[in-house]
């Protein structure tokens, strides 16, 4: 009889620990699953330069984006204020890894087209990768000068750029993401006095998360075998961004004023050391034009 | 006496493993109405587990799978109110009563315990349903979570998107484990 006491004792003081055993029983039956990264960066631009975030299915993007002239250019253009370039463009997510893009950009009066795909998403749990990889390809056409203008007979062909990356990054921590851009530029016709057809390129960025709304970028390409009398520097730039609703508003320096690749990657003519630094600010606004199951 | 024992050992047996019952299908959705936009989402990747005998039930969504309508709302969602990269996941543990075992159709019923949200602990109180029906068992529950319990932050006045206050629905279906 004590026996029973004794067992029914111990069976009640099991129900009192019920709860949280279901709990880690639940736990437990849960099958493991695989964690993406999400928001590695929180734009598609990371200063200048592209991002491996893509848009999601159906999402457009509208970019708007702006460089000043050089801050050391003086009183007489409002330290940079009066000579600004620009570049409207559009992106939009045909699915949650791929985004198809056009734009114009006001710099030789530049119009471009790029798509993005996103190969590889870093994930942990049953599938493993340590990167998020998005493929970036770019082809611009300057249509300036006017045929009637050019000082020799250009053809369309001479008017096209192409620019390919490849974009590896790695969110660290929700407060930290690094990025790595081994990048070729390809021009079809250049001034061969100063540089190749085919230029590579190695890019390397970061963003930290300073608050919930707020974080602060930095980016710098280095170009490969650079010919001595090439007149142009490795671009470099930093940013403030700040996201509010469905926008995203960067400030950004750097010494390139080109917002298309072939002009900011190999074109920036900002010498830093001279103060000849851009102000400038990409704005987005991103609509949902499909919504989502 | 030996065959008490038995009886005994037999019948807690059956009352630890024969009455439980596994999530087979989940729904958990949660909306709110807002001045600019109304706030939906909803997720099938919730998981639960019901102890018909008891009435103790347990259940854990993760914050990660919940789908919007506009990618960006998600991305939101999870970065700048849930924080869901640190607490992957909203639970709730407690207990439902007021209901009989195989009584026919839906009946009204209450469950309490407490709610995990946000990584905030919160003891609640909500009317629900439970429903026997060829070998399965539905509960069905929808209730108000403040977002200020949760210690979940709300967008400055500006861009208010959203409302103080979300209506939770949550609907699982179960199978005898």
């Amino acid at each position: 009889m004590k026996l029973i006491r004794i067992l029914i004792l111990v069976l009640c003081s099991f129900h009192l620990f019920a709860q949280e055993d279901l709990m880690k029983e639940l736990q437990k039956s849960e099958k493991p699953e695989t964690d993406y990264a999400t928001s590695t960066f929180k734009g598609t631009r990371l200063v200048n330069g592209q991002t491996v975030e893509t848009k999601g299915k159906g999402a457009l993007e509208f970019i708007f984006a702006h460089r000043f002239g050089a801050i050391n250019t003086g009183i007489y253009n409002f330290y940079g204020l009066d000579n600004a370039h620009v570049r409207i463009g559009l992106e939009y997510g045909l699915t949650d890894r791929l985004g198809v893009s056009i734009g114009r950009s006001s710099e030789d009066k530049t119009i471009d087209g790029f798509l993005r795909y996103k190969v590889l998403r870093q994930s942990t749990g049953v599938v493993n990768i340590p990167v998020t990889i998005t493929a970036y390809g770019n082809a611009a056409c300057k249509t300036s000068p006017a045929k009637a203008d050019a000082t020799y007979p250009i053809t369309l062909t001479d008017r096209m750029a192409y620019t390919g990356q490849l974009l590896i990054a790695r969110k660290f921590s929700s407060q930290f993401s690094m990025q790595l851009m081994p990048t070729v530029v390809h021009k079809n016709t250049v001034d061969k006095s100063i540089e190749k057809n085919d230029q590579v390129l190695l890019g390397l960025g970061t963003r930290t998360k300073v608050t919930r709304s707020m974080s602060l970028t930095a980016e710098y390409y280095y170009r490969f075998d650079v010919m001595d009398t090439n007149p142009y520097y490795n671009a470099a730039g930093l940013g403030m961004e700040f996201e509010t609703g469905g926008h995203v508003f960067q400030l950004v320096l750097s010494n390139t004023q080109g917002i298309n690749e072939r002009a900011l990657l190999t074109e920036a003519t900002g010498n830093i050391g001279k103060g000849a630094i851009h102000l400038g600010f990409n704005v987005t606004r991103t609509f949902q034009l499909k919504k989502q199951k | 006496m030996k065959q008490l024992l038995v009886v005994l050992l037999v019948g807690t047996g059956v009352v630890a493993y024969g009455q439980k019952y596994a999530s087979e299908k989940s729904l958990v959705s949660f909306y709110s109405h807002a001045a600019i936009e109304d706030i939906a989402a909803k997720t099938t990747k919730a998981s639960s587990i019901f102890n018909v005998a008891t009435g103790e039930i347990v259940f854990s969504i993760p914050i990660k799978d919940f789908d919007f309508a506009k990618s960006l709302m998600k991305e939101h969602f999870n970065e700048k109110y849930m924080n869901s990269e640190k607490i992957p996941k909203s639970t709730f543990q407690g207990k439902i009563t007021g209901f009989q075992i195989d009584a026919a159709g839906a009946q009204q019923a209450k469950a309490t315990g407490k709610l995990t949200i946000h990584g905030i602990t919160k003891d609640i109180d909500v009317p629900g349903t439970v429903e026997f029906a060829n070998g399965t068992v539905i509960v069905k529950s929808s209730f108000i979570v403040k977002l200020e319990d949760y210690e979940i932050m709300r967008p400055q006045l500006l861009w208010k998107n959203i409302a103080e206050q979300v209506e939770v629905k949550i609907e699982f279906t179960y199978k005898p484990i």
